[in-house]
C-alpha cells in the first residue's frame, strides 16, 4: 500500500451553486469585454478585475464575515478558483493574497493584522507576495540569512529577498527571516513577519524576466522596523508556518490550469474534424486533465476536513506542472504555426508564444520538480 | 442499510485479499502460465462466492454493488490471479440480469472488440450462431462462453454456449493468459440458452465493460509493482546504502507514484460512473490514463529491480506482463484517446470545461 491516498469526493450542492454564481459573473465580464481570455490567468495583474471579483464576493470566501469574508467552505473557494482559471480571467493581482497570505494572517496573525489587512484583500484592493527565496536560499529555504533583531516594540530587519513576485505592485509580503543566528538545528530560529512594502526601509527593484516583463523582484531591507503584532505565528515558528502553507500553495487548480487556455485554443485551431494524431494527443491531454482535477478536488476535500495532505499536494504539483509544460510542446507538434510575438490577431500563435516563454517557470515556482519528487519519495517510505 | 452494505463489502474485500494472498502462489501462477488450469484455486474462489459477487442474493449470489465488485477485481489483479475471475463475475451477473440462472464453473464473454460480430438466427426450436470472435479471454478454457450476438434486424441477444461447441485456436497474451480465437461455425443452442441482451452490453456495451474491468485490473497490478519496487529499493544495498537513498532512484519512483495516483483517480471516477450515462467518457479517460501509467510503472519497476526483475524467479514479471497486455485489450490507450479527442474537438474549446465539470 502506498503511504498516502486520494479520497473520492463528490462536490456538494453548495459548491455547484457557487459554480453557477461564478459563471454568471464571468459571463457578464466577458460580455462587457473586460478581459482577453487567452492569457495565463493567474499571471495577469489587473486590479480593476480583482476589485470586481471582490465586490461579487469571490475573495476571502472562507473567512469570517467580520474580516470581510463570506463564511463559505473550502470547496466553494476551490470551485471559484477553477472556474476563474478555466475562463482565463485575470486573477494575478489578488491571487497570492486570496490563496495564501490571507489564510496565514487569519490563522496565525494578530488581531490588528487581521482587521487591517483581511477586509482589504476581500474587497480586492490589497495584493501580497511571498518573501521566501533569497540569493543563496532557493530550494534550500532553511538557508535564509535576512535577519531580524529585537528592538523596542518590534524588530529591525536587514537583508534581502529575491524572485518576489509582484512586490513592485503589491502592498505586503510575508517574509521568512532569522530571529536567531543559524545553528546546527537549521529549521529553528526563523520567524515570519508581514512587511509593508510602502514603508521606509524597504526598497523594491524589479527583475525583468526572460520575456521582458516585470513580474518578480528583489526586495531589500535596511533597518526596516516591523511592529511585534505584524509577526505571523509565534517566535521561531517560521519553518512550521512555511511548510504549513505549502499545501495551499501546491495542490490547487493553479498547478495544472496555468495554460489551460492554450489547450482550448489548440482544440479550436485543430477544428471539428481532427486528424488521427491530433485527436489522440488532445484526448490524452484531456485524460490527464480529468485525473488531475479529481486529485486536486480530493485534496480540497481533505483540507476541508482539517487534514494536511502535504505529500499529495507535492504529487499534484509535480504531475500538474509537468502537464502544463507538455501543452505548448504538444500544441506546436499538432499545428504548423510558428510561435509569433507580432500576430495579435492570431490567438493561437499569440497564446502559444506567451505560454512558451513562461513554461520554464511552471516547474520552478513554488518548489522545483526535483524538490517535490524528494518529498513524494519520502511519502512513499523510501528511507 | 448503507452502513451494512459498506461493511459487508469491506469484509468481502478483506476476505478476498486474504484468500488470494494465501493461495495465489508463484507456483500456481507459473503452472497456469504453462497451461495447467488451477482447479483447487478455482474451487476456493468459487466457494468464497467471489464469482457470484454481483448476482443478487435471491438468485443465489452475494449481491454486492457493481462498484464493490469492480474493487474486488482490482484486488484480484493485485494478486495476479491466473483465472477468468473478472470475466466470470461479469458474465454471471449479465446472464442473471438477462433472466438466466447462475451457472456452475468458469465463464467468459465474447466478442471483445468492436470489429468481431457474431450473428444469430432462429433454427428449428433453437438458434444458430455464426461468426468469429478473436482474443477471447480464456475462450478455450472457460466452461461457458456468454456470446453477444446480433440478429438480422440488429437486435442484441445473449447466448450461453458451453465449451466445446465453438472451434478454438489457442492464443495467448504476454502474460500467457489465454486469448483464444473462437469460430462459431453454425453452432446451435437451445432457445432456453438465449435471452435478449441487457441494455448494458448492447451496442458497444461489451467494449466499455471490458475496458472498465481491464482498467481496474491495471490499477491492482500497478500497485503490486510499486509495492515490490519500494520494498526492494529499501532493501537492496549498493555502494554501502540502500538504493532507495539514491536520488535518481527516488525520483523514478516518485514519477511512477504520480502515474499510479493519477490512474487511480481516473479509475475511481470510472467506478463511480459505472452504469450511468457518463460511463463511456469516464471509462475512456480511465483506460487511457491507466494504459499510459501502466507502461511507465512497469518500465520504472524493472529499472529499479535491474537484473533480478528480469528473471523468471522474481514475481515482478507476473504483474508487468499483465500490464503490458491489459493496456492493449478492449481498446489501447490510443484508441480511447482518439475517441476523447474527437468528442472534444467536435464540440470546440469552450465546451471542454463543462464536459470536465459535468455541468
Ligand atoms: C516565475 C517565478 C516566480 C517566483 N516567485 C517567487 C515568490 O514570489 N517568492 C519567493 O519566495 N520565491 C519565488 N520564486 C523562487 C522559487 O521558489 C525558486 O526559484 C525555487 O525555490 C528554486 O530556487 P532557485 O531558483 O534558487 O534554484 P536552486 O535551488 O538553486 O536550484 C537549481 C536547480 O538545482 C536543483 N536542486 C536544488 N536542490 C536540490 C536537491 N536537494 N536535490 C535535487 N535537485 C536540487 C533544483 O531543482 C534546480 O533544478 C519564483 C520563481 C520563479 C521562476
Amino acid at each position: 500500500m502506498l503511504g498516502f491516498r486520494f479520497d473520492s469526493l463528490q462536490l456538494p450542492a453548495h459548491a455547484e451553486e457557487t459554480r453557477k454564481r461564478v459563471r454568471a459573473f464571468l459571463d457578464k465580464e466577458r460580455k462587457a469585454g473586460t478581459f482577453v481570455p487567452h492569457r495565463c490567468s493567474w499571471n495577469t495583474f489587473d486590479p480593476e478585475f480583482s476589485k470586481r471579483a471582490g465586490a461579487a464576493g469571490f475573495l476571502g470566501m472562507t473567512w469570517p464575515k467580520k474580516y470581510g469574508g463570506h463564511e463559505l467552505k473550502m470547496l466553494d473557494r476551490f470551485v471559484m478558483t477553477e472556474e476563474m482559471l478555466a475562463a482565463g480571467a485575470p486573477c494575478g493581482a489578488h491571487w497570492i493574497a486570496d490563496r495564501q497570505t490571507g489564510n496565514q494572517i487569519l490563522r496565525h496573525g494578530s488581531e490588528r493584522a487581521r482587521e487591517l489587512i483581511l477586509p482589504k484583500i476581500a474587497r480586492g484592493e490589497c495584493y501580497t507576495g511571498i518573501g521566501m527565496s533569497e540569493p543563496n536560499s532557493g530550494s534550500d529555504l532553511a538557508a535564509v540569512k535576512t535577519r531580524a533583531v529585537k528592538v523596542d516594540g518590534g524588530w529591525k530587519i536587514n537583508g534581502s529577498k529575491i524572485w518576489t513576485s509582484n512586490a513592485h505592485r503589491a502592498h505586503y509580503i510575508i517574509a521568512l527571516v532569522r530571529t536567531e543566528a543559524a545553528t546546527e538545528k537549521r529549521h529553528e530560529g526563523m520567524t515570519q513577519f508581514i512587511i509593508d512594502l510602502k514603508s521606509p526601509g524597504v526598497t523594491v527593484r524589479p527583475i525583468r524576466n526572460m520575456s521582458g516583463e516585470e513580474e518578480f523582484n528583489e526586495v531589500f531591507f535596511q533597518d526596516y522596523f516591523v511592529a511585534d503584532d505584524m509577526m505571523v505565528g509565534g517566535l521561531g515558528e517560521g519553518w512550521n508556518m512555511v511548510t504549513g502553507e505549502l499545501v495551499f500553495e501546491r495542490s490547487g487548480p493553479d498547478r495544472f490550469l496555468s495554460d489551460y487556455r492554450l489547450l482550448t485554443e489548440l482544440i479550436d485551431r485543430v477544428g471539428k474534424n481532427p486528424g488521427e494524431r491530433q485527436a489522440v494527443e488532445i484526448g490524452r491531454l484531456v485524460s490527464h486533465l480529468s485525473a488531475l482535477r479529481r486529485m486536486s478536488t480530493s485534496i480540497a476535500g481533505m483540507m476541508e476536513r482539517g487534514e494536511n495532505p502535504l505529500v499529495q499536494a507535492a504529487l499534484v504539483k509535480d504531475i500538474g506542472t509537468s502537464f502544463e509544460r507538455e501543452i505548448p510542446e504538444i500544441a506546436r507538434k499538432l499545428v504548423a504555426v510558428e510561435a509569433s510575438l507580432d500576430d495579435p490577431d492570431d490567438r493561437f500563435a499569440e497564446t502559444l508564444s506567451a505560454t512558451m516563454l513562461y513554461a520554464p517557470a511552471f516547474t520552478l515556482r513554488g518548489g522545483t520538480r526535483e524538490i517535490l519528487r524528494g518529498m513524494i519519495a519520502r511519502g512513499l517510505g523510501l528511507r | 442499510m448503507a452502513n451494512e452494505q459498506e461493511s459487508m463489502s469491506a469484509i468481502l474485500l478483506e476476505q478476498t485479499d486474504r484468500l488470494l494472498g494465501e493461495q495465489v502462489t508463484k507456483e500456481i501462477i507459473s503452472k497456469a502460465e504453462e497451461g495447467q488450469w488451477p482447479e483447487a484455486l478455482w474451487k476456493a474462489v468459487e466457494e468464497s462466492g467471489l464469482t457470484l459477487a454481483m448476482v443478487p442474493e435471491d438468485a443465489g449470489g452475494v449481491g454486492v454493488e457493481a462498484a464493490d465488485a469492480l474493487r474486488l477485481v482490482r484486488r484480484s489483479a493485485f494478486h495476479a490471479v491466473p483465472l477468468p475471475m473478472a470475466e466470470t463475475l461479469l458474465a454471471q451477473s449479465l446472464w442473471v440480469s438477462a433472466g438466466g440462472e447462475a451457472v456452475e464453473g468458469a465463464m467468459t464473454l465474447a466478442p471483445c472488440n468492436p470489429v468481431d460480430r457474431i450473428g444469430i438466427a432462429a433454427d428449428g426450436n433453437g438458434f444458430r450462431l455464426s461468426g468469429t470472435a478473436r482474443r477471447v479471454p480464456w475462450g478455450g478454457k472457460a466452461g461457458h462462453v456468454l456470446v453477444l450476438a446480433t440478429d438480422a434486424k440488429g437486435a442484441s441477444h445473449l447466448a450461453l454456449v458451453p465449451q466445446g461447441k465453438a472451434k478454438v485456436s489457442a492464443r495467448r497474451n504476454l502474460a500467457f493468459e489465454a486469448r483464444d480465437t473462437l469460430v462459431f461455425d453454425g453452432v446451435t443452442v437451445p432457445a432456453s440458452a438465449v435471452r435478449a441482451a441487457p441494455e448494458a452490453v448492447a451496442g458497444e456495451g461489451m467494449l466499455i465493460l471490458g475496458a472498465q474491468v481491464r482498467t481496474q485490473q491495471m490499477i491492482g497490478a500497478m500497485e503490486r509493482c510499486l509495492d515490490f519496487a519500494i520494498a526492494y529499493a529499501n532493501e537492496r544495498v549498493q555502494f554501502g546504502r540502500p538504493i532507495g537513498k539514491f536520488q535518481a532512484v527516488q525520483h523514478m519512483l516518485a514519477v511512477a507514484a504520480g502515474h499510479f495516483a493519477a490512474a487511480t483517480a481516473a479509475a475511481d471516477a470510472a467506478i463511480e460512473a459505472h452504469g450511468s450515462r457518463d460511463a463511456e467518457l469516464a471509462v475512456a479517460v480511465a483506460k487511457s490514463r491507466a494504459g499510459e501509467a501502466a507502461g511507465e510503472v512497469a518500465a520504472i519497476s524493472h529499472q529499479v529491480f535491474a537484473a533480478m526483475g528480469f528473471t523468471q524467479e522474481h514475481p515482478l514479471h507476473f504483474s508487468t506482463r499483465r500490464l503490458w497486455s491489459w493496456r492493449d485489450e478492449f481498446g489501447a490507450d490510443a484508441f480511447w484517446q482518439e475517441r476523447i479527442g474527437r468528442l472534444v474537438c467536435a464540440n470546440g474549446g469552450d465546451s471542454l470545461w463543462p464536459l470536465l465539470t459535468g455541468t
